[in-house]
């Protein structure tokens, strides 16, 4: 199919303008520090996780049985925080193995979470059920959110 | 014949236990004048009743059949040494299993045992092996594939049988959706009416119990609507398949403005229904209120938690609390207990997840006094204490999650653990 010149053209700027954002947004120091200090991003995350987390992954973080994976000391949730931020956006469809066992519930997108409360409720999880992990601030999530657009 | 040792026949029974087989073809072991672990749990029964711990250590022992000879056959969710299937058999008469044997090298849920052939299941697949005038299962690596193709999508895919007295076996397929929104368990995305899935799930097929590689069929459906069956059984005084459906989940976090924490643990009921052929349990568009006996228009269909619907869908038989998770269904039809637990529904709960932040429920096994398919009374406890204390039944850290039951010969019930594998057998001598 033969492309319009004028439309290659502005497609061109375009992708300039996105490999110059994107450089840009790589020099720029991003925080990782969350929003009043760490305790007041986890009790903000605690709220959260009641209201979006808590019937699946229940109030220990144990998760349930074949069904729902549990939060404590998995490599997901302590591990890489761009994989964390993206599975909460994205939610997941397909089943996961912790520890030899097998959970095969879906879990739902979180899209409608703001920044905030995605970083909050993983400060949470990444501080809750015996867990100990830095945590995820504000900036953090919205750089995830704005790639995986 | 081959069958298998249970490497871990030692851990199961103690360390006393004696291996004593060499035969060419039989390396079933033997394990006589052992001890039992002490048990870890105290299950209570009502006064009368008796438990022992039959065997132990099995895994992920999901539904069981018992023979005329009292072999107990359990089928498993994860294969235990390669095996998905295991005999439990008791050859002094203590009635503790001192012959443990393993075959079927796929995972599943579903066994039964009728008109001399054992039936058991995989999540896609249905088996036969037929039982030898030996009371020995014939070729245990060779059964018969009688039912194939059967969708099994990460939610709801155990398939659990029962068979009539006309040949016909039926399946549940439950449906890879909690209520079939365009996005499953996402908030905000719609219901989609018609349902995409009825097609191929949410619903018990019907297939005949002789006919080998059967599929999918228009006329092979007996009854749709129904989201999750995992325990039926076929009731010999009506004639009529009974199933309890596992009800939708998520009512509050999917719809926080119409129904509070509290509302969300107790709706909707855990039903009781029978089948007849084009029976329909309304799933997804409706759920059944038990606490206004009433059926309701599903929130993601328009409904607001009182707009009633589902004039099309039957009612059911009896509504059990919320979300408990009814995994197996049994009519007793022996004499050994009392005569009012004749023809009546044992209900096994293998205990809540959904009821939370509220305290969990379940774990345990449950009576429906019935008599003609009709309940002649309330629900009540039968076996309990399966979860170890309420503790873990409020938490859902539950030691053991009961989720099958058999009858056996003598009229005694079994019961298994998914959680630890423990076959319990429930007796009655009414002392």
């Amino acid at each position: 199919m033969k492309m319009i010149p004028r439309f290659r053209t502005a497609l061109r700027v375009v992708s300039w303008l996105a490999t110059a954002c994107l450089l840009l947004s790589l020099r720029l120091p991003v925080s990782h520090l969350p929003q009043g200090g760490v305790q007041a991003s986890v009790l903000r995350g605690k709220k959260v996780y009641g209201d979006q987390c808590l019937s699946c992954h229940q109030v220990d973080g144990g998760g349930v049985q074949g069904m729902n994976p549990p939060l404590i000391k998995t490599k997901w949730v302590l591990g890489d925080k761009p994989t964390l931020i993206r599975l909460v956006l994205n939610g997941m469809t397909t089943a996961v193995e912790i520890n030899g066992d097998s959970y095969h519930n879906v879990m739902a997108p979180h899209k409608d979470l703001t920044d905030l409360q995605i970083a909050d409720v993983l400060t949470y999880i990444r501080n809750s059920f015996g867990n100990k992990a830095k945590s995820v601030s504000q900036q953090e999530v919205k750089l995830i959110r704005a790639q995986t657009k | 014949m081959r069958f298998y040792s249970l490497k871990a026949a030692s851990a199961v029974f103690g360390l006393f236990a004696v291996a004593s087989c060499a035969q060419a073809g039989d390396t079933t072991q033997h394990a006589q004048g052992q001890q039992l672990p002490a048990e870890d749990v105290q299950i209570t029964v009502p006064a009368g009743f008796h438990t022992l711990v039959v065997a132990e250590g099995l895994g992920e022992a999901r539904h069981l059949a018992v023979n005329s000879n009292g072999d107990i056959y359990v089928k498993l969710a994860r294969l235990k040494d390669g095996k998905g299937i295991y005999r439990l058999r008791d050859t002094n008469g203590d009635g503790k299993a001192d012959q443990i044997t393993g075959f079927g090298n796929y995972t599943g849920t579903g066994i039964a045992i009728k008109g001399g052939y054992l039936y058991a299941s995989s999540d896609e697949e249905v088996f036969r092996y037929p039982i030898g005038s030996n009371q020995e299962v014939q070729n245990p690596d060779k059964p018969e594939r009688i039912v194939t193709g059967l969708l099994a999508r990460h939610e709801h895919e155990s398939k659990s049988i029962a068979l009539d007295n006309d040949g016909n076996i039926y399946v549940n397929i439950g449906a890879y959706s909690n209520a079939c929104q365009l996005e499953d368990r996402t908030k905000g995305s719609p219901g989609q009416r018609p349902c995409p899935i009825l097609d191929s799930a949410g619903g018990i097929w019907q297939f005949r119990a002789d006919q080998l590689n059967q599929t999918y069929g228009d006329d092979r459906r007996y009854a749709t609507g129904l989201r999750n069956v995992v325990g039926l059984d076929w009731n010999t005084q009506t004639n009529t398949l009974f199933v309890m459906m596992h009800g939708r989940d998520q009512l509050h976090d999917l719809f926080p403005d119409m129904y509070d924490t509290k509302q969300s643990a107790e709706l909707p009921a855990e039903c009781l229904y029978e089948l007849h052929k084009g029976s329909n349990g309304g799933w997804p568009y409706i759920y059944y209120d038990g606490l206004q006996h009433r059926k309701i228009l599903a929130p993601e269909f328009g409904g607001d938690g009182k707009k009633t619907a589902g004039e099309d869908a039957m009612d059911p038989v009896y509504a059990f609390p919320g979300h408990i998770a009814p995994n197996a269904l049994l009519f007793y039809t022996g004499s050994q207990f009392p005569e009012r637990y004749r023809h009546g529904a044992f209900v096994v709960f293998h205990g809540s997840w959904n009821r939370a932040p509220e305290p969990q429920k379940g774990f345990l096994v449950a009576f429906l006094p019935m008599n003609n398919g009709k309940p002649t009374g309330e629900w009540e406890v039968f076996a309990d204490g399966f979860a170890g204390g309420p503790d873990q039944v409020a938490s859902g850290r539950a030691k053991h999650r009961p989720c099958g039951i058999a009858q056996g010969p003598d009229g005694s019930v079994y019961v298994s653990d998914d959680s630890k594998g423990t076959i319990w057998k429930i007796s009655y001598s009414g002392k």
